[in-house]
């Protein structure tokens, strides 16, 4: 899969490829796939009870919503200044923003955390109602993509402090940053649909 | 292809990004910004953001068209279905 060999600087002229391995962008665009289905599943299944999600909408946490918004773009911001770092030959400096990324995407974790023990201790679960039902599921979903996430940026994190990644080897620490943004991408249209639209 | 004041830019556009949606939600009604204003407001800035993302932070921008195709005409067909279903439900 690798399109570019090593000698290639990453720098030097337009890139016609992704950045990171091509094999991330074809699971990326799978799970894309799969995120958007659900979606589209929960505006449709809305459309046929719009009061029920209405007034079931109104007993989300929205500043949680947003703070775990605010938390995620930068987490992303993070490791993109990682890559750039370390796409510089300043791998310490670049782990040190991954590292950053890391604890933003922790702190999406805990928050996230804080709002299902308060919906669980609420009595709420999957068979509470539709709303709840595509609620639970659909965050939950992400919130794997997440832990999965967080779970590469530790390995490139590691990694990076261990002098792995340069200029000359972007591979790995571009596709796993391709990964995370991913995971962002998805919470930037998840906010608004699930927390605000109505 | 990245550098750090577009990546630093674009974080700020991302976050006043986020304070407009919750905004919305937050004081939308009482400004005027409800009903099919407010879902046709919320999807347009979180095309801006997730079109920011892919170009800026995943690295898109200056990439051969066929993949910033896929991942914006994701963006856009996944905001259309949004749109069809809550214009449905408006009716």
């Amino acid at each position: 899969m690798e399109r570019h060999p090593d000698i290639t600087a990453p720098h030097a002229g337009p890139a016609v490829a992704p950045p990171g391995d091509l094999a991330i962008w074809f699971f990326i665009l799978a799970e894309l796939l799969a995120f958007g289905v659900f979606f589209a599943a929960y505006a449709f299944a809305r459309a046929r009870n719009v009061e029920l999600f209405n007034e079931m909408q109104q007993t989300l946490d929205r500043p949680a919503g947003a703070l775990n918004t605010v938390l995620l773009i930068t987490a992303s911001w993070c490791v993109a200044r990682g890559v750039e770092a370390t796409s510089r030959a300043r791998p310490a400096t670049g782990a040190r923003w991954l590292a950053g990324g890391i604890l933003c995407g922790g702190g999406f974790l805990a928050v996230k955390g804080v709002e299902y023990a308060a919906k669980f201790g609420a009595g709420i679960n999957l068979s509470t109602n539709t709303f709840y039902m595509f609620y639970l599921s659909l965050t939950f979903f992400h919130f794997m993509h997440v832990i999965l996430g967080m779970v590469i940026l530790i390995v490139l994190w590691w990694q990076t402090r261990q002098g792995l990644y340069g200029p000359a080897n972007m591979n790995g620490i571009e596709s796993g940053a391709a990964y995370w943004h991913m995971v962002d991408l998805v919470w930037i249209v998840l906010f608004p649909l699930v927390y605000v639209m109505r | 292809m990245m550098n750090t004041r577009q990546l630093n830019f674009v974080w700020v556009v991302l976050m006043l990004a986020t304070l407009a949606t919750f905004a919305i939600g937050e004081i939308g009604e009482r400004i005027g910004i409800a009903g099919p204003l407010a879902m046709a407001a919320l999807l347009a800035i979180s095309i801006v953001k997730g079109r920011l993302v892919m170009l800026d932070f995943m690295g898109l921008r200056g990439v051969k068209f066929f993949w910033r195709g896929l991942m914006i005409g994701w963006l856009l067909l996944v905001s259309a279905l949004i749109a069809i279903a809550y214009w449905i439900a408006a009716r």
